[in-house]
């Protein structure tokens, strides 16, 4: 196999590399220690006559994998794509020339950088493959909807005009969800005045009269189970029949839960009738049609309305919400409206009224201008007396306990997502059974938090649990900034109140995203490519089975749930659910699993590949992993914006910090490098890792590194960690400046031969 | 006034925001404060306010009716409308200060003592009944405000400015005797006088 590789390596002497580098010396490198069977250089390697270059010796065959050493991997990227060729990548310009002072002094460190690249990337490009890709044969395009709410209607339409077939799976009788029992909603349009008709008639008639779209009622997922572009979903109906389909992509679309007001015994609920939510208060409308709304105790008149803002969210106290649910202040002020029309006062308590999105602030002032009165006060007490209320709450203008009277208190709860089963409690329950400790404590521990309902939505036969991944309140995981729609389970969308609180309208944008990420992950599927961040990537781990031990470990660590097993515990590998962040590949003890273009080798040969200077020559070496999402752009940027680092170390990019596997370290440090520092994205309950949990795991696994170094009686600040993000240009040099000053402190590597 | 004040008080027993908003000069603003406080921040005699605009304007709709127009904080107001140009809702508070306290004076409410307040009086008086501000006479009367005593020291105080004045003839003191006044003191005030039969007229409405 090897035999039919053929090398060869084209170094550019333009944007000024060939005034800085003698680019002979690395023609010579390229041939005599990179040992490329062709070896060019061009004066303008990425115009067409460069471009004709490579092309045409990749025609004649003599070139069959392909160095290109010249700008960061990151530039030129149209005219250096080669179909079906392996291709690295050495970076002379932003890595080499414009990160180094130019001058005499600092003439021979920037040469022996740039040859550095040049061997790195010989060594990297003969242990890469052209990713062949694995595409899903029989790919479904169908797409499933769970949940017919305002998310699911709009992402049910919106798909199926971009011209796929839809199926909605509502647990109801009806479509409409909670939108359904509005009279009315927040007003979408100029000048949010007054509130709107809720629209859920005219979607449900949408919705029935597109032929694309099929609806099934009084239905939820009994199993779930395959991958983008081939999920085998088994939908169960009331009646206990069960039908088994094949879907391309799902949107969870299963929007929240009022939250239970019952945990608000404090603000009179349960104590009277006459203390309701903003459901019951939207029902209480409902009955008066138009009339005057009737208090529930005695159906007299409510003359003074007062909503409660905040009731049992924003609140440490357990067993409230910590969270903001975002829609109610606008709620409230819809409803005050509904109530001032009917001939009551409404009063709103607020602690502080939010009103994001399009109405926001008209809709307020419209709030203002037909007489709600809104007071800034924090509500202690609602009390039932006689004939009416006695609201008690905190003035916090004027600073006072003070209270009102009140025929009808609304009590503005929020919205639970319907996310089902939080994988991870389960996960850590299980631990505990298996360790003992479980078995008394039962029920104190849960005694006030939040009780959901914890039925398990999509069923998922994952090996990692049956739902998507939550990341806080039981939310779906997704990455907030980046990829919002992307959860942690390829091919699965959550959107609307399941992925953040969000009112109507913020639901339909959402869903309107989802749909288009539903249509975009069958479409990748189909081709084999993979979803964000590495979208398109066609590269996908496999594995060595004699090498493996079953140790699992792979199956646990990754992410995104793309892993199963076999009945002998083998990894199984779905390609489709996939993300290509080698996770895996990192966490493999004994290093069986590999990509075509990116494995355990194609990074360790080119560290190995480094020249190590000898102690006497007082040139230290420091490997710098760095995560190509973030770390390794601002790295290029900072050389875009003429900022200098040191020219002792050497850059590798990773596809995140959690395919970093310890033999990388371990073999850096046996040959000879003074220090080696990860360069990943931020983890934590606010992380910015591209992968989620790539960081988290290498953080983990490279705390455990320090032990190893203090046996080989080496200091822990050998090895370090940082995280970075993509806009810390400046930051980034000062890092590996200031890392240098600790190598200066603590000497040179006892390990130089 | 202290019988407007009784039946005001009838008409709006329960809801002084209303009263307010029929009575005070912009009184319908009142409702439009969203409570940040930029206005009370932006008092450059904030810190010297018992109720600074925010304060007032929550005491308004929590029916704080006494303490409100018995308050000297609105006729701290110097009229510099920083407030004003600041407030997010383009509540026009400086306005809503002003109509407060004529309010409060026109009920009989209105803190007695008070600089500002007589200092109001002094400047009408001097202005209406001639149609153009009697500077001498208005220095004069305000030199005297707080007591014969007090005036004195005040002139003796303000010799040198004034001798200052004559000299630069910057002040004219047979002013005092010799002025003159809008040419049509009676168009003037009959101009007035309809002014405040409106005035009572609108608020007489309210006193049923």
């Amino acid at each position: 196999m090897s035999d039919d590789k053929k090398y060869g390596a084209y170094i550019c002497t333009g944007c000024g590399l060939g005034e800085r580098l003698d680019s002979t010396a690395q023609t010579n490198v390229a041939s005599r220690d990179g040992k490329m069977g062709v070896v060019r250089e061009h004066g303008f390697l990425c115009n067409a006559e460069g471009v004709q270059l490579i092309r045409d010796d990749l025609a004649s065959g003599e070139v069959s994998h392909v160095v290109i050493a010249a700008c960061s991997r990151r530039a030129k990227t149209e005219a250096f794509a080669f179909d079906d060729v392996a291709m690295a990548r050495a970076n002379l310009r932003e890595g080499v020339i414009w990160s180094q002072p130019d001058g005499d002094e600092a003439r021979e460190t920037t040469q022996e950088m740039a040859e550095d690249y040049v061997r790195m990337a010989c060594a990297e490009i003969k242990f890469m493959a052209t990713p062949q890709g694995d595409p899903v044969s029989d790919t479904s395009r169908r797409i499933l909807v769970v949940g017919g709410g305002v998310s699911g209607m709009t992402s049910a339409l919106e798909t199926a005009r971009a011209g796929y077939d839809v199926t909605i799976v509502e647990k109801s009788a009806t479509l409409g969800g909670h939108a359904a029992t509005l009279q009315t909603r927040i007003p979408q349009q100029a000048p949010y005045r007054e509130p709107e008709p809720s629209g859920v008639d005219e979607l449900i008639a949408a919705i029935e009269a597109e032929a694309r779209i099929e609806v099934r009622l009084n239905a939820a997922l009994t199993s779930t189970d395959g991958a983008p572009g081939r999920f085998e979903v088994e939908i169960g109906t009331e009646s206990g029949s069960t039908a088994s389909e094949r879907f391309g992509a799902i949107v969870m679309a299963t929007g929240y839960t009022d939250y239970d007001m019952a945990n608000l015994p404090e603000l009179g609920a349960g104590k009277s009738p006459d203390v309701v939510d903003q459901a019951g208060f939207e029902a209480l409308v409902k009955a008066a049609d138009g009339g005057p709304i009737q208090c529930p105790t005695n159906g007299r008149e409510a003359k003074h309305v007062v909503f409660v803002q905040c009731a049992g969210q924003r609140s440490d106290q357990e067993g409230h919400l910590p969270y903001c649910s975002g829609h109610c202040c606008l709620t409230s002020i819809r409803q005050a409206m509904h109530a001032q029309e009917a001939g009551a006062s409404a009063t709103v308590l607020f602690s502080d009224l939010r009103t994001p999105g399009a109405a926001g602030e008209d809709f307020y002032r419209a709030g203002q201008e037909c007489g709600v009165t809104f007071c800034k006060g924090t509500v202690s007490e609602v009390l039932p007396g006689d004939d009416d209320l006695e609201v008690r709450y905190n003035d916090l203008i004027l600073d006072e306990q003070t209270s009102l009277r009140a025929d009808l208190v609304v009590l503005a709860t929020g919205m639970v997502p319907n996310s089902g089963v939080d994988i991870d409690t389960i996960a850590a329950e299980e631990n505990e059974e298996a360790d003992g400790v479980a078995a008394g404590a039962e029920g104190t521990a849960q005694e006030n938090t939040v009780t959901i309902p914890v039925e398990s939505i999509l069923n998922l036969k994952y090996r990692q649990g049956p739902d998507v991944p939550q990341l806080k309140h039981g939310f779906a995981d997704s990455h907030f900034i980046c990829f919002p729609y992307e959860s942690r389970r390829t091919g699965i969308y959550p959107t609307g109140p399941v992925r953040r609180p969000m009112d109507m309208q913020q639901a339909q944008e959402d869903a309107t995203g989802a749909a288009l990420k539903a249509i975009q992950a069958v479409e990748g599927a189909a081709l084999g490519r993979a979803a964000h961040p590495r979208s398109g990537d066609l590269s996908f781990p496999s594995f060595r089975k004699e090498g493996c031990t079953q140790c699992k470990r792979c199956t646990v660590e990754c992410p995104f749930g793309a892993i199963d097993e076999d009945e002998q515990s083998y990894p199984l590998f779905n390609s489709s659910r996939c993300r290509r962040c080698g996770t895996c590949m990192g966490a493999c003890p004994v290093r069986v699993i590999s990509f075509e273009n990116y494995s355990v080798e194609t990074v360790g040969q080119q560290l190995k590949i480094v020249e190590i200077p000898d102690e006497f020559e007082e040139k230290p070496r420091v490997l710098i992993l760095a995560c190509e999402n973030d770390a390794y752009p601002a790295l290029d940027m900072a050389g875009m914006t003429g900022q200098h680092y040191s020219p002792y170390v050497r850059i590798i990019p990773v596809r995140c910090l959690g395919s970093v596997n310890l033999i990388w370290v371990t073999d850096a440090l046996n040959n000879g490098y003074d220090g080696v520092l990860l360069m990943g994205c931020k983890k934590g309950d606010n992380y910015q890792c591209h992968f989620v949990k790539g960081s988290e795991l290498a953080h983990e696994r490279i705390s455990k590194v320090d032990e190893t170094l203090k046996t080989l009686s080496l200091e822990p600040e050998r090895v370090l960690t940082h995280e970075v993000a993509i806009t810390d240009i400046q930051r980034i040099p000062e890092i590996i400046n200031d890392y240098m000053k600790t190598i200066e402190k603590i000497g040179l590597s006892p390990f130089k031969f | 006034m202290s019988d407007m004040n009784a039946a005001t008080v009838t008409r709006y027993r329960d809801d002084f925001l209303k009263e307010v908003e029929a009575n005070v000069e912009e009184g319908d603003w009142v409702k439009m404060c969203m409570q940040c406080g930029v206005c009370s921040g932006s008092c450059p005699l904030g810190p010297h306010w018992e109720h600074p605009p925010q304060e007032l304007f929550m005491m308004i709709r929590a029916n704080k009716r006494e303490e409100v127009l018995s308050s000297a904080s609105m006729w701290y107001c110097t009229s510099c409308y920083n407030c004003l140009v600041r407030c997010p809702r383009e509540v026009p508070i400086t306005h809503i200060m002003h109509g407060l306290a004529h309010y409060a004076e026109r009920l009989g409410l209105a803190p007695k003592e008070l600089p500002t307040r007589k200092f109001s009086k002094i400047f009408w008086k001097n202005l209406s009944s001639s149609g153009h501000a009697n500077e001498t006479s208005l220095a004069l009367k305000l030199y005297f405000m707080n007591g014969f005593g007090e005036g004195i020291k005040k002139a003796i105080e303000m010799l040198p400015v004034g001798l200052g004045m004559l000299r630069a003839k910057r002040m004219n003191p047979f002013g005092l005797f010799a002025h003159k006044g809008c040419t049509d003191k009676k168009g003037l005030n009959a101009i007035l006088d309809k002014a405040r039969e409106i005035e009572l007229a609108k608020a007489a409405k309210y006193q049923a």
